[in-house]
């Protein structure tokens, strides 16, 4: 073999700490290696045409490229090689600078390393095979998990785009978080009049199937194939059959069931339409609540419903999608305030989360849109907002920004100076973070135009004075200490992970950060993809971001599932398990170790069992080749002669 | 359950505090815990010697630990927060430091002796049902709030024990010996510590905001599990009434000995006549 190898300097990135002449200069004395030199930006243009050229010129069969991490040039490289008319395997790329320049600052034990590094991809290059990608065709449907306003706007994108869409949705109804806004900076309009027409949309666009109150099972396959099981939670309520008439709920007994719609402010009947907009607009029982489900006993809803939708004996159902693409729009869930014991929550009613005092804002929340208390139902005058409450604090391991609290508290104490004139509003802040377009103005107008007034610092405590509350803290900018005794104080509580964001990571192997949030492949150039092929992402459930960013992550998210099945086929990545049937024992342990079910055991004519992988299906982990007791099956592009070839050169 | 503590009493409880010394004695032998005695336990080497060097202060508390190490014991129990404070440092200041801790304390350390308060002792490994099954006199119709100080429960992460901020392990134990615990906001407010040395008039306010609001709750006496809390609040009462012109008139009783009179230990034994403000009160049934 004919072996050219490109050391980058990566400007000073590797040239800094590494001395790659010297590595060029070495890796002429490797095996096959018949060209060597260093170059100051490989992936450049030139970069690439300087490989091209050498593979021309020098007849050259492989290429060694010792560079960044092949994370992100890997493809790069792959593809210059293949316009030169080597096969895109008879690649590989030693990672000299995140395994080597860039951890070590002394040079010279750098180069030796780098020298290491390069021999042993040269190594391995000369028992590299060419491999072939086939073709597959993509299933042009589109699955949507999560049905806020991120998955509300994607799931709409392809449909309008012509593509199937499935959504699932863990809660009854559609909306999520902003559903249950009542007005939304920094224009003050109503949140529910602009959702709403997008929900309904997504009720009637017949290429959009919606599952409601169901849960992503289990997730199998790959990009462009991908076969999805969806438990549909039982509801007791026959949807096909029910009409949301509502009857049920005017005469079920079971008058305390949690509201959750209302975030427990107030309470509701077990069997339920979460709210008047509810998508899909249906009853379900709660059957922590119902009477029937926990004693025994009532079954008036299913002698009221006038189409006999009641089923009691209905159970959770598992059923089946086949999709090519996913788009995760999971969202969040917001800090628990009772883990700060200072300030009360959970313990004084009338210190209530700013998502609480949305539904006490709201027109259809549970005091009709009239500013009350939760005690007493007196309408407060002086109220103080908190902000960053489980946010910015690594004591309680929120070191992040939630990003939306700022503004929402602005919004919410404009709303509060405009429903009762009369009123003081508090705001305590440590920074304001109003960075959008017409933010800053938006929180000047409620210093300015509004009069709210903004103390600089931290609250230390809250408690009960009479009926009212004493609010203690600091004001940082006057040095003073600070006593306000407030009839109601909202927390702005803190943007969190979605309640079971892990698992369902786990499930569509994407990653996610220490907080739960997703990760994305790139934070600025890729930013809604996923580092596993035909997964995406929108929302918050990526990180904090408001409604704007998240409708603009939908979106983005929709024309990337958009532009993959502008293809009617996907290549499949050769880097798969390989059986040599004249090897295999037909023992099937490379069957119980395989994590996605790659592999099947088939009989031959005589008898004999053997094990078969599905090429489409493998996704190259290589369990199955450690697995092995006979060696029999090899993981392509990285078989165990590759791998000891490697080793071996370390310590010849 | 601990059967045998190592007990490091400090220095306030042989001075200021005997009284909490004395009621922690007897609670623990009605309670069945046998508390060894340190030998030649020196200062845990309180502000002064960590103010002007950790490590001499970490060594000066290490050495009660590794004397009880010696004696084979691995929880040293201890009345006192600041003591506390001083052996749980010990032991983080030989986890981040070990060889220069080696070197000033100069004798074997393992590091793994636990330092524990007797609120913790009483909370967590005796726990609130089974003092409920030993009371015998109930405080029937009293209001006892708890002041737990800055330091029992601070900061977090190094203490370990019960909610910083809304901490209910005294609320829990003063339940289970009768009484009734209404919410005390102030719970963890700072009682101006050593500042009655030298400033007294923030001792004053911030004192008597404590117990303005133990009178406002309606309590009939404040548990504490501190000596100095224990001194600002009780001992300098009479002269917060004189500075804020108050009439206050509350008993600030040690847990050790509201526990202890519960369990139907006599008042002598636990020093309650110790007490500035007077008690009988408290004592008397409504
Ligand atoms: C008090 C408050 C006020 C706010 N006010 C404003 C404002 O005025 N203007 C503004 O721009 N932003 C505001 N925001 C921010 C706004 O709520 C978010 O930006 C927006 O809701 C994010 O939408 P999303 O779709 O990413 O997430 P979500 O709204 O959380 O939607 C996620 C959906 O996914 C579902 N789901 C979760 N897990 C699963 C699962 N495993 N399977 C299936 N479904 C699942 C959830 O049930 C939910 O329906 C406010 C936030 C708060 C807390
Ligand atoms: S009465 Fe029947 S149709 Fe009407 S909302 Fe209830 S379940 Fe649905
Ligand atoms: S059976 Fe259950 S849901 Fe139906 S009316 Fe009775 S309590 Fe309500």
């Amino acid at each position: 073999m004919r072996i050219g190898v490109f050391i980058c300097q990566c400007g000073t990135n590797i040239a800094g700490t590494v001395d790659t002449r010297a590595v060029a200069k070495k890796a002429m004395e490797f095996p096959d290696v018949v060209f060597a030199v260093d170059y100051m930006y490989t992936c450049s243009e030139p970069g690439q045409k300087e490989i091209q050229d050498a593979i021309s010129s020098h007849r050259l069969q492989g290429v060694v490229v010792a560079a960044c991490s092949p994370r992100m040039h890997e493809p790069t490289f792959r593809r210059a090689v293949k316009k030169a008319g080597i096969n895109p395997y008879m690649f590989e790329q030693a990672n000299i600078r995140e395994h080597c320049s860039w951890i070590g600052t002394d040079r010279e034990a750098n180069t030796r390393k780098a020298i290491d590094m390069v021999r042993m991809s040269v190594e391995k290059l000369r028992r590299n095979q060419a491999l072939f990608s086939t073709q597959v065709a993509v299933n042009k449907r589109v699955l949507v998990i999560g049905g806020g306003v991120a998955g509300i706007q994607a799931a709409l994108d392809c449909s309008d785009g012509g593509l199937e869409v499935v959504m699932v949705e863990r809660e009854p109804s559609i909306g999520g978080k902003m559903a249950k806004l009542d007005k939304t900076f920094p224009t003050i309009d109503c949140s529910s009049c602009i959702l709403g027409p997008k929900m309904v949309d997504v009720a009637q666009k017949e290429n959009i199937r919606l599952y409601a109150y169901s849960e992503v099972e289990a997730i199998s396959g790959y990009i462009g194939n991908f076969k999805v099981d969806i438990r549909k939670k039982a509801t007791y309520v026959d949807w096909n059959a029910c009409t949301g008439c509502g009857e049920c709920t005017q005469k079920c007994p079971s008058k305390k069931a949690f509201d959750h719609f209302n975030e427990g402010l107030g309470a509701t009947t077990a069997i339920n339409i979460p709210f008047p907009q509810a998508i899909p607009k249906k009853a379900r029982i709660d059957s922590d609540y119902c009477r029937y489900l926990t004693g025994g006993k009532c079954r008036v809803c299913e002698k009221i419903c006038p189409v006999k939708a009641i089923r009691f004996d209905m159970k959770d159902e598992i059923v089946t999608e086949e999709v090519g693409a996913i788009i995760v729009a999971s969202g969040y869930d917001l800090f628990d305030a009772r883990v700060y014991g200072e300030y009360g929550g959970g313990r004084y009613p009338d210190v209530i989360s700013a998502m609480q005092y949305e539904r006490i804002l709201s027109a259809s929340g549970p005091y009709g849109g009239h500013i009350r208390r939760p005690s007493d139902g007196r309408e407060p005058k002086e109220i103080v907002f908190i902000s960053c409450v489980g946010s910015r604090d690594i004591s309680v391991d929120r070191p992040y920004c939630s990003g939306i609290c700022c503004m929402y508290i602005a919004k919410q104490a404009i709303m509060t100076r405009d429903h009762i004139p009369d009123s003081n509003c508090y705001v305590s802040y440590m920074d304001i973070r109003a960075p959008g377009k017409g933010y800053d103005e938006f929180i000047r107008r409620a210093q300015e135009e509004y009069g709210v007034k903004y103390i600089r610092g931290r609250v230390g405590r809250i408690y009960p004075r009479g009926d009212r509350l004493v609010v203690q803290g600091a004001d940082t900018l006057l040095g003073v200490q600070v006593e306000i005794e407030a009839d109601l104080v909202v927390l702005a509580t803190g943007v969190e992970c979605s309640a079971g964001a892990r698992p369902l990571a786990e499930k569509l192997r994407i990653s996610y950060d220490q907080h739960g949030f997703y990760m994305e492949s790139h934070p600025k150039l890729r930013p809604v993809e996923t580092n596993t092929a035909g997964v995406f992402l929108a929302g918050v459930c990526q990180g904090p971001k408001d409604i704007p960013a998240s409708v603009g992550q939908g979106s983005a998210a929709a024309s990337k599932v958009q532009a993959l099945f502008s293809r009617d086929t996907i290549e499949t990545d050769p880097q798969v398990a390989h059986v040599n049937e004249n090897m295999c024992i037909g023992c099937g342990k490379c069957e119980q170790v395989c994590p996605f079910g790659a592999i099947r055991m088939k009989t031959l004519r005589d008898g004999s069992r053997k094990s078969e992988v599905l090429e489409t299906v493998c996704q190259g982990c290589g369990l199955c080749n450690a697995t092995c007791p006979n060696k029999a099956i090899q993981l392509r592009h990285s078989t165990d002669d590759q791998i000891l070839a490697e080793i071996n050169t370390l310590f010849d | 359950m601990l059967k045998r503590v190592a007990y490091y009493p400090g220095c306030s409880c042989e001075g200021m505090a005997i009284e909490y010394d004395q009621s922690v004695r007897a609670l623990c032998y009605v309670l069945g815990i046998e508390l060894v005695g340190i030998p030649d336990w020196n200062c845990c080497g309180s502000t002064p010697s960590h103010s002007y060097d950790p490590l001499l202060g970490a060594a000066l508390a290490g050495r009660n630990l590794a004397i009880a190490r010696s004696q084979g014991l691995d929880v040293v129990m201890t009345p006192c927060p600041s003591c506390l404070k001083a052996l749980k440092t010990a032991n983080q200041v030989f986890r981040e430091r070990p060889s220069e801790f080696l070197d000033v304390l100069g004798m074997p350390f393992s590091g793994d002796v636990r330092a524990i308060s007797v609120l913790q002792l009483l909370y967590e490994e005796i726990g609130p049902n089974l003092i409920q099954k030993a009371v015998k006199f109930p405080f029937k119709n009293k209001k006892i709030v708890p002041y737990y100080g800055c330091l029992l429960t601070r900061p977090p992460a190094f203490a370990q024990f019960d909610d910083p901020e809304n901490p209910v392990s005294m609320d829990r134990l003063i339940e289970a010996a009768g009484a009734a615990v209404p919410d005390f906001p102030h719970k963890t407010e700072c009682c101006g510590a050593a500042l009655g040395i030298t400033q007294r008039d923030v001792v004053m306010r911030l004192t008597g905001r404590i117990l303005d609001m133990a009178r406002a709750v309606g309590a009939d006496a404040l548990a504490v599990a501190c000596p100095l809390c224990q001194q600002n609040l009780d001992l300098r009462q009479d002269q917060v009434n004189r500075a804020l012109k108050e009439n206050f008139n509350l008993p600030v009783l040690y847990i050790t000995q509201i526990i202890g009179c519960a369990l139907g230990i006599d008042r002598k034994t636990l020093g309650i006549e110790k007490l500035a403000v007077k008690t009988d009160a408290l004592f008397q049934s409504a």
